[in-house]
């Protein structure tokens, strides 16, 4: 029974890293660019809904909810008027520029609100369970793991049923040909770094109503992000949701062992499926 | 007055000069061939009317409008659609979402509809789920004419739509083209296959080296001016 548990515990982490992840996985699907300060921008957002919530005296939802349109506005304009600049055939201009990015957000944090860790708080929620049979799942986690599978579902949908997740798959595939049927590449990416950070809104919920999160939480987040989309296969949302679940899992099971083993079990869990399957479980068919 | 018209139009990649001077007109409802070997600048030049290569001010005209500096989505919405060379299907995308590529910016009504393209092209209906990748060079060189339809371009421009296809497949696309022009659109043809150039075109103009060095009707020229205008006088 305590393995079941173990288990279940471990998807339902699982669904929190996938929630880091997916929005990563966007941005590399459709312009091939690796955001390094995506866990960054996951602790700046929980900032702004930890600001929003003491601020305004807002639920932790509501204020997430606040959130998501600046985000989406503030991904926008970041691609527009930095990242856009940078992309191109040299893969390095990107990697420097969003390292950088990461550093600046670190910092500005840390003058903002020093290096204490907070924390968002959500009153009941925190320590609410559901009792499955003889187990237990909290309510926040289990929250968080229908979120992911909810924002797997609705990028899914974006990607394959609309005309701009077309656009996304053309763009992706050749930008020059797309701007030949009237793309313009720059909005067209705006946008989809727009909708990264809705779904970095709502990591940066789990996250810090779930955890204690300071200024330098981020690259922590990243790695994590960055292990789920490698698992599950460069620009698949589906296993990058399923690689979110299988460091979760790895992580519990491993801490059931040992609790010191939770972070390295996570890392071994990534490096087993690299060695078995090097490029992810659900690789896309072009590349 | 002409509808699209290139005046003294010269292109660059860096420091090589691929386009010296090329003056082009397309009438309404015309279709014009470029014809010319490897290397003489045709793609250079289609790539210079859809905005891919951008141009300085006043080389380019289309409908009394300056259109050279454009971007190609502006120039796409003006309604000048492209059938790229290498045809340039999207992998990721089936058949039908190609050809909904097509009309993802301009949505014009006119002729061309999803329906009108697979009466055009039917096996195209059959294959629509596929991606366009899987279907056979013929079928692809289909899916990218019909995705330029959809549209409904003022002008089409056509680049090697002949290229690596056998002569029966050739002759089934070009079929096609009747019914194209019946709707009005003015079409540019870019081919190596003079034969089928000299077939289709009201006018024809031959480049070699970055230059036009041969126009006319095609009843007028003679097999000898075309071959110079091809090679080079002394070949
Ligand atoms: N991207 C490029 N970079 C450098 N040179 C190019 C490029 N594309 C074409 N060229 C050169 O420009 C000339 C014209 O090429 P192109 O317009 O493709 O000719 P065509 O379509 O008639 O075969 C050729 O000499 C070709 O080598
Ligand atoms: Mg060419």
């Amino acid at each position: 029974m305590i393995w079941v548990d173990t288990v279940l515990q471990g998807v339902l982490l699982g669904g929190l890293y996938a929630l880091f992840a997916l929005g990563l996985s966007l941005v590399f699907g459709i312009m091939r660019l690796v955001n390094l300060a995506h866990g960054d921008l996951i602790v700046f957002a929980a900032y702004l809904i930890l600001m929003l919530v003491t601020l305004l005296g807002l639920g932790p939802f509501v204020a997430a909810l606040i959130a998501l349109p600046i985000m989406f506005g503030l991904g926008w304009a970041l691609q527009r008027v930095v990242l856009n600049r940078v992309l191109g055939t040299d893969i390095l201009p990107p990697l420097l520029v969003t390292f950088g990015l990461s550093v600046v957000l670190q910092n500005a944090l840390l003058e903002g609100f020093s290096a204490d860790s907070r924390r968002i708080p959500a009153g009941w929620l925190e320590t609410a369970s559901l009792p499955v049979g003889p187990i237990s799942l909290g309510v926040m986690p289990l929250l968080t793991f229908l979120s992911a599978i909810g924002v797997t579902l609705a990028l899914q949908f974006i990607f394959y049923r609309t005309s701009l997740g077309r656009a996304f798959r053309a763009t992706s595939d050749d930008p020059v040909t797309a701007s030949l049927m009237g793309v313009k590449p720059a909005s067209v990416f705006a946008q989809a770094t727009g909708i990264a950070m809705v779904v970095v809104t709502i990591a940066a919920l789990y996250l810090g109503t779930r955890a204690n999160f300071d200024p330098t939480t981020g690259p922590a987040r990243l790695i994590y992000a960055f292990e789920a989309v490698i698992i599950g296969g460069l620009g698949s949302l589906w296993g990058t949701l399923a690689g979110g679940v299988i460091i979760g899992v790895a992580q519990t099971v491993g801490a059931q062992i040992n609790p010191e083993w939770q972070i390295l079990a996570g890392h071994v869990a990534f490096l087993a499926v690299l060695l078995v399957r090097p490029r992810g479980l659900f690789p896309r068919a072009f590349d | 007055m002409a509808l699209l018209e290139t005046r003294g139009l010269t292109a660059f990649y860096g420091d090589f000069q691929a386009l010296f001077g090329v003056d082009l007109t397309l009438a309404e409802g015309e279709t014009v061939a470029v014809i010319g070997a490897n290397g003489a600048g045709k793609t250079t030049l289609m790539r210079s009317i859809a905005g891919v290569i951008r141009q300085a001010l006043g080389m380019v005209r289309f409908d009394g409008r300056e259109i050279g500096a454009m971007a190609p989505d502006e120039i796409m919405a003006l309604g000048i659609a492209m059938v790229p060379e290498g045809r340039k299907l999207f992998p990721s995308l089936s058949v039908e979402e190609n050809l909904l590529m097509g009309a993802h910016r301009r949505k014009v009504a006119g002729p061309w509809r999803l329906e009108t393209v697979y009466d055009l092209f039917p096996i195209l209906k059959e294959r629509r789920g596929q991606p366009g990748t899987a279907l056979s060079g013929g079928q692809q060189q289909m899916v990218s004419i019909g995705r330029a339809l959809m549209s409904n371009p003022r002008v089409l421009l056509c680049d090697e739509i002949s290229l690596g296809l056998a002569p029966v497949v050739i002759r089934d696309i070009y079929a096609a083209f009747p019914r194209i022009r019946e709707t009005g659109a003015s079409i540019v043809v870019v081919e190596q296959d003079i034969g089928q150039a000299l077939k289709v075109a009201d006018r024809v103009h031959c480049m070699m080296e970055g230059r036009v060095t041969l126009s006319g009707r095609p009843e007028e020229l003679s097999r000898e001016a075309i071959h110079d205008a091809y090679f080079g006088a002394a070949a």
